[in-house]
């Protein structure tokens, strides 16, 4: 096995989970639960092979996938901030309006129950291998810039203030709503790009392509102790994993199934504190007044 | 006058109640409408002819009903499932899996047992085996959340993972009928369709697990509103510091209540594989789990409403295919998700409205 | 007595007041919680509000730090009109809260929470060294030392106290309004914490001060405004009262009861062999670690009942819930009728003849959602099920009786226990702990947030069980409560009970004494 060629399989697996995980620990350290990343995703893919088909450039699809996904990530954060709603079941209603909406507009647009038309993407060329797309080089510095705004910003003190403590943070004068709707925006921005990057990719967008990688998204949210470069160290894991079991394909050496379930695994090992247990955000769930 | 006056004040207390818990769906309903109307509207249609459609595809004929009926009663399962562990305050997302574990395992005990068994025996065994499997994926995040405070909502969508690709994997390496990904037909166990009884219904799924769900639901009522258990239960739920102070053990009322929302979401299984195909095809679940989530939410968390939401989901549901020529069915998965946002936006909202409101009454 | 005490007040405002609050209404729905209360804080002063746990002493705070708008009344602060201000306002002009429950984050460090809200930057980016100096300077100049780098969720609570003030002072306060400082506080810890305040009040900052501990406001305070029931009773200088009289108007009422209480028990539930409660070196550990009950033994025989005088906070709460099984026991014994249940579950105390009223019924006591008669059941619910069936016959009839015999009102036991008066849902509550075969009682203040009618019947209620030979652990912060009804009074300070005495020997002086820890006897 040529390590090359599967080190370059695994990071284009793990961009999407870069992109959602990091979108993931800015809601979650914010205070809101991030279930809702498949949504994001979704509509971000669906969002720019629509705009790439119309427009015939990858950049304006670039930046309808991102309007898509902040669209949902407004929905949610108005249902749970100004509407105080139950943030697990607007998780769910988001997702299943993604799948929803693209759906329909699917078959709006395209006349068709299962895909899109062909559409370019960025890049291209064979031998670049998938690195001359710019979203590429933005999935791998994602996380540094994210953990930069949260550990060096005043916008990241005030985003962990609200998660942690939002009685405090109202204390002293900061909105924690205001801070919460900024961190959802932000999370539907980045989901959205993962989906993005998932369509371009595949110059296509497929009824539900996204096929549960915003919930391993969530995963390496946890595994990652919500943290974001740990976070997306847990999504390259979790990518080679996926190589892994493309590689093995036939081999039956290890059933894919297996290796399909090591993400949800770690993380339940995660949370019940095997090693090292994984502690959220205090308010992570609560509606602040 | 003394002797009036609290009969007037327990009417109060019961519309209060009454007015919290059946607001929220009707706005629900009112956004859907709009929301469909557009949708509609968008694809060059009538709004009025659509619905009629809708209507006339499913409850207008025996066989749309039917299908309204086979398809309510998953949901009805998977909605009281969730809404099992809502009244002990925990949320299971798991039911989609634990449908499938229950599915799976009534295929089993019904590819186990021999040809001729007695169909009441083979049935219990059948569903037996259903709420075992679903009951034991649903122990999991029970035993997580009580031992070591691991949140019931990650775990049990994790488990959903886990679980489905388990399954995958073992059909598809062990028992699928070649060519496809089903198990064999079940030797034993199979449920007579309402059709054998009503030929109307001929064609449609519809089969005697709709009386099995409704003595869950019957069941489930019973436990939680006359039970000393259904007691405890519904006061964790309520208020776990209260629940304590009067004796009662919160873990194991934690422990207990997933649990038992595995077993009923397990026993949904039997809709599909007892009851229709006679054998556990993967992925049969389809979201039957998740959208239990909002049947139980649009039903208020009451066995009835777990029902009437259940009924009107499939609805939904069945109605996407009797508009498809005009409109995509699409639309219906739209909707669903429109009526979920709206019912958890307007529950704190009419709660607040409602609760001011009658402040203001008596101020 | 009281409006005189408050018109005299407003005599002494002299120039322009710090403070300035009248007629200030605040309703939290049917709670009204202020009722023209009013405050007048003078510059340079350490004033202490005081007051008995609701009287609505935060809520007016609140109301001054614009956490919350008030329904009616006005706000001066420094002359100026600022009623119904925001928070950020009230940072603007000023004034610094230091709360009750730190408003401290947890994962961030002293610097970071220092400066939340208002961040040093440098070109965009959190300048940390700055925040750091920031700190260190503040810290040089209160003589509040504390490490910038550090994670508060490791500091104790004392350093995390001076946090909380750093950050006020921060953000260039110049009234401080401390609620509850000392309630998690060490001795040497609070009189650090005197010194600091007084130090900032020579420099010329206006302290107020909230407190229910009366050594403490004679100690520290120059002026005292007392509040009761969500008005102002009195404002004081503090060089001319006493605490009792300071207490007395506090609690605004004589209790007399004493009629009556003297009757010798019935001797018959002692030969039935019932030895009442026990309690041996009892020790239990608070949130932190630290031992708030700290070696407590004590019997209480039937047909009598023992009170606990103390200031709250002095570990009360930990010692009912420990001896109701809500809350783990780190040491000693517990028997009930020489039965030990130290490490037993709530229910099996139950069985042992354990009857608990809490002291917070809207979190214990009570399930709100729940109707009165469901409620008068719980902890008695297997009681009244007959194979894992729930009697409602049984249930109802038993409301019925409940609801007659404890007049609870509205009768009718199918409302929500949510839609009743705090008397009422008190009612229930006692209905249900002292109907159901009981030997001890455990009654954690008993008659709070209760009206006069009520607390007079409850009174009479825990007297008639005392005759009936049952024993009683009574915890109440009303000192003549406790004087009017028990037969021996124990004082719980800091975690320990520095005396036992016959309530024929004690009065409000006496245990005043212990109360504030000016005196320690060596009773356990």
């Amino acid at each position: 096995m040529n390590v090359a060629d599967f080190l370059t399989q695994m990071i284009r697996i793990a961009i999407p989970y870069l992109f959602a995980a990091t979108g993931g620990v800015v809601a979650e350290r914010a205070g809101i639960v991030s279930l809702t990343l498949e949504g994001f995703m979704l509509s971000g893919a669906f969002g720019a092979a629509l705009g790439t088909h119309y427009s015939g450039s990858p950049l304006v699809g670039l930046l309808s996938g991102i309007m898509c996904g902040l669209i949902f990530s407004l929905i949610h954060a108005l249902a749970t901030i100004r509407y105080r709603a139950d943030q697990v079941v607007v998780g769910v209603a988001i997702n299943l309006l993604a799948i929803g909406v693209t759906r329909f507009f699917l078959k709006l647009a395209f006349d068709s129950s299962s895909n899109s038309p062909r559409v370019p993407g960025f890049g291209g060329n064979i031998a670049a291998a998938g690195f001359d797309n710019p979203l590429l080089w933005l999935g791998l510095l994602i996380a540094p810039v994210v953990a930069f705004v949260i550990y060096r910003t005043p916008y990241g003190l005030r985003v962990r203030a609200a998660g942690d403590h939002p009685d405090a943070a109202e204390s002293v004068g900061v909105s924690v709503k205001r801070v919460r709707y900024g961190a959802v925006a932000i999370s539907g921005i980045l989901a959205g790009l993962g989906g993005v990057y998932l369509a371009l990719d595949q110059h296509q967008f497929t009824d539900q392509m996204t096929a549960g990688r915003g919930f391993i998204a969530i995963s390496a949210v946890i595994f990652g102790r919500w943290d974001p470069i740990r976070a997306a160290l847990a999504c390259l894991l979790f990518a080679a994993a996926e190589t892994l079991q493309i590689r093995l394909q036939g081999s039956h050496a290890i059933p894919s199934q297996f290796i399909e379930m090591i993400p949800y695994i770690l993380t339940i090992i995660a949370l019940a504190g095997v090693v090292g247990r994984a502690v959220p955000p205090a308010a992570l769930g609560k509606a602040a007044d | 006058m003394a002797e009036e006056k609290p009969r007037m004040f327990a009417g109060v207390a019961w519309r209060e109640r009454a007015e919290e818990a059946l607001i929220p769906p009707l706005v629900a309903l009112l956004v859907a409408l709009i929301c469909g109307d557009l949708l509609i509207l968008s694809y060059g249609q009538s709004p009025a002819e659509v619905y009629r459609l809708l209507l006339e595809g499913t409850w207008g004929n025996a066989y749309g009903f039917g299908q309204v009926l086979y398809k309510a009663t998953t949901l009805t399962f998977t909605g009281l499932a969730v809404s099992f562990g809502l009244r002990a305050g925990l949320f299971n997302i798991g039911a989609e899996s634990q449908l499938a574990a229950g599915g799976f395992a009534a295929a089993l005990a019904g590819l186990a047992l021999p040809v001729g068994t007695p169909l009441i025996f083979a049935l219990l065994v059948c569903i037996i085996a259903a709420g075992a499997a679903g009951g034991m994926v649903g122990a999991v995040p029970a035993y997580l959340k009580t031992r070591f405070g691991a949140h019931e909502v990650i775990v049990t969508i994790m488990l959903n993972f886990i679980v489905l690709a388990f399954l995958n994997w073992i059909v598809a390496a062990r028992l699928h009928v070649p060519e496809t990904l089903h198990t064999p037909e079940i030797h034993a166990g199979a449920l007579p369709r309402v059709s054998e009884i009503f030929p109307a219904f001929h064609g449609s799924a519809a089969n005697l697990a709709l009386i099995v769900v409704l003595l869950v639901a019957a069941a489930v009522w019973f436990y939680l509103f006359r039970t000393s258990g259904g007691y405890s239960l519904r006061a964790v739920g309520l208020q776990p510091d209260a629940a304590e102070y009067g004796g009662i053990s919160v873990g194991r009322v934690w422990l207990q209540a997933l649990t038992v929302s595995g077993v009923i979401a397990g026993m949904g299984g039997i809709n599909y594989v007892l009851g229709y195909k006679h054998y556990y095809e993967d992925g049969f679940a389809g979201g039957s789990g998740f959208l239990g989530i909002a049947v139980a939410l649009v039903g208020r968390n009451h066995p009835v409403g777990v029902v009437i939401a259940a009924f009107f989901f499939a609805t939904l549901s069945q109605g996407g295919l009797a508009i498809h020529a005009f409109v995509p069915k699409q639309m219906m998965d739209v909707l669903q998700g429109v009526v979920i946002l709206a019912v958890a936006m307007s529950v704190p909202e009419v709660r607040r409205v409602l609760r001011d409101s009658r402040r203001r009454s008596v101020a | 007595m009281s409006s005189d005490l408050v018109s005299q007040a407003h005599g002494t405002g002299a120039g322009t007041l710090a403070i300035r609050m009248e007629g200030i209404d605040k309703y939290f729905g049917a709670v009204h919680a202020n009722r023209g209360a009013s405050l007048e804080v003078a510059p340079g002063e350490i004033h202490a509000l005081v007051g008995e746990n609701g009287a609505g002493k935060s809520t007016l705070m609140r109301i001054l730090g614009g956490l919350m708008k008030p329904d009616a009344g006005r706000v001066e602060v420094n002359g100026r009109d600022v009623t119904g201000w925001s928070t950020s306002d009230a940072i603007a002009a000023g004034i610094g809260i230091v709360h009750q429950h730190f408003m401290l984050v947890p994962t961030l460090t002293v610097a970071e929470n220092l400066v939340l809200g208002s961040e040093p930057t440098n070109k965009g980016v959190l300048d940390y060294p700055r925040a750091a100096e920031s700190v260190r300077s503040l810290s040089t100049e209160t003589g509040l030392a504390v490490e910038p780098g550090r994670k508060i969720a490791d500091l104790s609570v004392g350093e995390a106290q001076r946090v909380e003030i750093l950050k006020v002072l921060f953000r260039g306060a110049k009234i401080l309004v401390l609620d509850e400082p000392t309630a998690v506080l060490s001795p040497p810890e609070v009189r650090e914490l005197w010194t600091v305040l007084r130090r900032l009040r020579d420099k010329g900052d206006t302290i107020v001060l909230i407190t229910h501990r009366l050594d403490e406001v004679v100690d520290l305070s120059d002026t005292i405004t007392v509040m009761r029931a969500g008005k102002t009773v009195a404002r004081i200088k503090t060089s001319e009262t006493t605490p009792a009289e300071i207490a007395r108007a506090m609690v605004g009422r004589e209790v007399a009861l004493s009629a009556g209480k003297r009757v010798a028990a019935s001797s018959g539930t002692e030969s039935r062999g019932n030895r009442g409660l026990e309690v041996r070196d009892l020790v239990i550990n608070g949130s932190r670690g630290t031992r708030v009950v700290d070696g407590v033994s004590f019997t209480v025989k039937p047909g009598e009942i023992l009170g606990i005088a103390g200031v709250e906070g002095n570990g009360q709460t930990e010692l009912i819930e420990g001896l109701a099984g809500l809350r783990a026991i780190a040491g000693g014994q517990i028997l009930i009728d020489a039965v030990d249940i130290t490490r037993r579950p709530v229910s099996a105390r139950h069985d042992e003849g354990l009857s608990h009223i809490p002291e917070d019924r809207h979190r214990r006591g009570l399930i709100l959602e729940y109707s009165v008669a469901d409620n008068l059941i719980l902890g008695v619910q297997e009681r009244f099920t007959k194979r894992t069936v729930i009697d409602g016959a049984a249930v109802l009839a038993n409301a019925a009786e409940q609801i007659s015999s404890f007049d609870i009102r509205p009768p009718d036991g199918a409302l929500p226990a949510r839609a009743l008066s705090g008397g009422n849902q008190q009612k229930v509550v006692i209905a249900r702990e002292m109907s159901r075969g009981f030997s001890v009682l455990l009654a954690s203040q008993p008659t709070r947030g209760v009206d006069v009618g009520a607390i007079e019947f409850i009174h009479q209620r825990l007297l008639e069980a005392r005759t009936a030979g049952k024993a009683i652990l009574l915890v109440s912060a009303e000192l003549n409560e406790v004087l009017a009804l028990s037969d021996r009074i124990a004082v719980m300070y800091r975690g320990r009970f520095p005396v036992i005495m016959p309530a024929a020997e004690a009065s409000e002086d006496v245990l005043g004494e212990y109360m504030i820890g000016a005196k320690k006897g060596n009773a356990a």
